[in-house]
């Protein structure tokens, strides 16, 4: 069963009199634990799709099922939880919180949780994640303590501590020199392949689209068929 | 979200930025502080304003024997013989919000002094407790009479300043002696000037005696008559003696029964009776229940039925209360107007740093969102920042107007007063002005859309 569906999304920006269709139409399904990178030129609409695959934002049509739930009628207040829940972000700048060290950081998402775990469960989770990150050496070290690197390694544990099914992750190499970056995508790999989750990586640098199973390309807001087709023959499951 | 986890983040995020907050919460502290300043000040003042009514008999509470009928003619108030010292005692012991009680029997007769003679307007039997009521405890000169004079009806007095003028031509009278119906009274004391009261009447026109002094060797004429016009007739014997002390102490014009026809017919009452009984109660607005506690009282103790009328009456000093409660309401409105307006500047000054932590922290706001806070949360965590900012500003406050309240008595001498009512007052306020003027900025953080929040430099 696929886990994402898309069906001809659209979505279309209303600047004053002006409507900016960004996505045109897009159908796509991605299975549970694929590794799927997103590529395109930048205004080709790839961060709108993410955004929309994210919860974060609302198609202006079309149908999104995620896990089989359809999203696209739900309230703030119901997409806020389902990313609690279900989805974790790992961004290009790493939007940590400067003031908190990377153990309450990593800690956060949980305090949204509605779960009423114990303080020491919370705890321990956290300390858990960084430990499968491998920072459990900087617990209490504020971001601005660590390198790039770390930092980003810090916010892949944060998005992983309520056990998503699926990680967007937005041009996570992006501010990272190309060894750090390769650890990095070691570490997603790993993540896919061991913990089975669904990863879903937009980039535009090819090297790192190598890494996943299958590449989408989004043109004007449209899947580049003849790409896409090139991509799917690249999977071997 | 919990509670303490809400807080933790809303302290964390005041501490990141410890000067800006100590700046905004400035205004709520010297609103908070100017408000409790002049509270405790104001309260100060109402204190002084009571006392000073106090003094002027504000919770005086008189009661008076209630008026007799002869033959159809009715002798006014006071012409019943129905209180007693034992009353004025009871008082004292069983009306918790009567703080002091003096029985009085009253006398107008002349004073002589060497060649001067003078009718004091009052000439009071009492105990030292009178002084207390009329707030008039510290003596020019000399001092009181004592319990223990009271009860061994010694023959010393207390003079008012009028006394003074006209008896001794302003010379000190302490230790001098004065005769009163010819008895002889030592002066022990002397009153400080008070002045006329409400009425007029020259409140230093006054000689105080112990009542058993008054009642047995001046007045003497009886131990049941507090009317002087009508000697009735109980304890002979002792008359009888007064008589031969002081031989043209009593002029009878009508007929006196003998010896033996008063032992025939034994007067129904024998007890000693005061003219009136003085009482203040505790404060201004425990007078009613001072009333109701002297009333149920005297009742129970003179025996009355149900159905029976009282047979005394109570007066207490109603226009000069109304005129206390009157003074004191006005001023806590005013205090109330400069309050609210200190605190609005305050809570303006909230606003607009909540507004602008805000737009600070749009990417963290996104962040959270993204991870799954919902609106609700993200309103509630700027709310808690924005109560917490006005509650340390409201505990602040309240420290800082305690201390300044406490130097303004101490350099001043203002008299100052803790109110409680204040303090109260001021942390409610403080949190509902952090909640009125938190909740703008905090709506707008929580409508923030998290792709624009996140993407936000």
């Amino acid at each position: 069963m696929n886990l994402i569906e898309l069906n001809d999304i659209c979505k279309t920006y209303h600047l004053g009199e002006l409507d900016l269709p960004v996505l045109k139409g897009i159908s796509m399904q991605v299975a549970k634990a694929e590794y799927v990178a997103l590529m395109g030129v930048s205004g080709s609409g790839k961060s709108t799709l993410m955004n929309i695959l994210g919860c974060l934002d609302r198609p202006t049509s079309g149908e999104y099922r995620l896990d089989g739930r359809e999203i696209s009628g739900l309230t703030a207040k119901e997409r806020a939880r389902l990313r609690n829940r279900m989805i974790g972000f790992v961004f290009q700048n790493f939007n940590l919180l400067p003031r908190m060290t990377a153990f309450e950081n990593v800690l956060m998402p949980l305090v949204y949780c509605r779960d009423n775990l114990t303080e020491r469960e919370m705890e321990r989770r956290s300390v858990e994640m960084l430990q499968k990150v491998g920072l459990a050496h900087r617990l209490h070290h504020k971001p601005l303590q660590l390198s790039g690197g770390e930092q980003q390694r810090v916010a892949i544990a944060r998005s992983l501590i309520n056990r998503p099914q699926v990680l967007f992750a937005d041009e996570p190499t992006g501010n990272l020199d190309s060894r750090t970056s390769e650890e990095i995508l070691q570490l997603f790999q790993q993540l896919n392949s061991d913990d089975r989750i669904t990863l879903i990586i937009v980039t535009h640098d090819p090297g790192v689209a190598l890494h996943a199973q299958r590449t989408v390309r989004i043109k004007d807001g449209l899947i580049d068929s003849s790409a896409a087709s090139l991509g799917a023959g690249a999977v071997a499951q | 979200m919990k509670l303490y986890r809400t807080l933790q983040m809303a302290s964390l995020a005041l501490r990141h930025n410890i000067m800006r907050a100590a700046l905004t919460t400035l205004g709520i502290i010297i609103g908070v502080a100017a408000v409790i300043t002049m509270m405790e000040i104001g309260n100060g003042a109402k204190v002084a304003i009571q006392r000073t009514m106090a003094s002027m008999g504000a919770n005086t509470v008189v009661v008076l024997p209630g008026a007799i009928s002869v033959a159809g003619v009715n002798n006014g108030q006071g012409s019943m013989m129905t209180l007693t010292p034992r009353d004025a005692d009871e008082i004292m012991r069983e009306c918790p919000s009567v703080s002091w009680v003096a029985p009085i029997v009253r006398a107008r007769t002349q004073v002589v002094y060497g060649n001067r003679n003078w009718v004091p307007t009052y000439v009071y039997g009492t105990t030292p407790l009178f002084l207390n009521i009329r707030d008039w405890t510290d003596m020019y000169e000399g001092e009181a009479f004592t319990e223990h004079e009271v009860l061994n009806s010694s023959k010393v007095c207390v003079v008012g300043q009028t006394i003074v003028k006209e008896l001794f031509s302003g010379q000190s009278p302490v230790g001098k002696h004065i005769r009163i119906r010819n008895v002889d009274f030592k002066v022990i004391g002397v009153l400080r000037k008070k002045g006329a009261n409400l009425m007029g009447m020259d409140q230093d026109d006054i000689l105080l005696a112990p009542w058993t002094t008054i009642k047995y060797r001046v007045v003497a004429s009886s131990l049941t008559g507090g009317n002087q016009s009508s000697t009735s007739s109980a304890g002979a014997g002792e008359l009888n003696t007064l008589n031969m002390i002081y031989p043209n102490l009593q002029q009878n014009l009508y007929y006196t029964q003998t010896t033996t026809e008063q032992y025939d017919a034994q007067p129904p009452i024998r007890f000693p009776n005061v003219d009136q009984i003085l009482t203040a109660a505790r404060s201004g607005d425990q007078i009613p229940a001072a009333i109701q506690h002297i009333s149920s009282l005297l009742r129970q103790r003179h025996r009355l039925r149900a159905t029976d009328p009282d047979d005394f009456s109570i007066r207490d000093m109603t226009e000069i209360t109304k005129t206390m409660s009157a003074t004191a309401e006005m001023m806590t409105e005013l205090l109330l107007c400069v309050a609210m307006i200190s605190l609005l500047v305050g809570g303006i000054g909230i606003m607009n740093i909540m507004l602008v932590s805000v737009t600070e922290r749009t990417r963290e706001i996104g962040l959270r969102m993204a991870v799954g806070a919902e609106p609700g949360d993200i309103l509630r965590q700027f709310l808690a920042e924005a109560v917490m900012l006005c509650m340390l500003g409201g505990t602040m406050g309240i420290l800082i107007g305690r201390g300044s309240s406490y130097v303004v008595s101490l350099v001043l001498r203002w008299p100052t007063a803790i109110s409680v009512g204040a303090i109260v007052a001021a942390v409610l306020v403080s949190a509902s002005v952090g909640i009125a003027f938190g909740f703008y900025p905090a709506y707008k953080a929580s409508r923030l859309d998290p792709i624009e929040a996140l993407r936000y430099e």
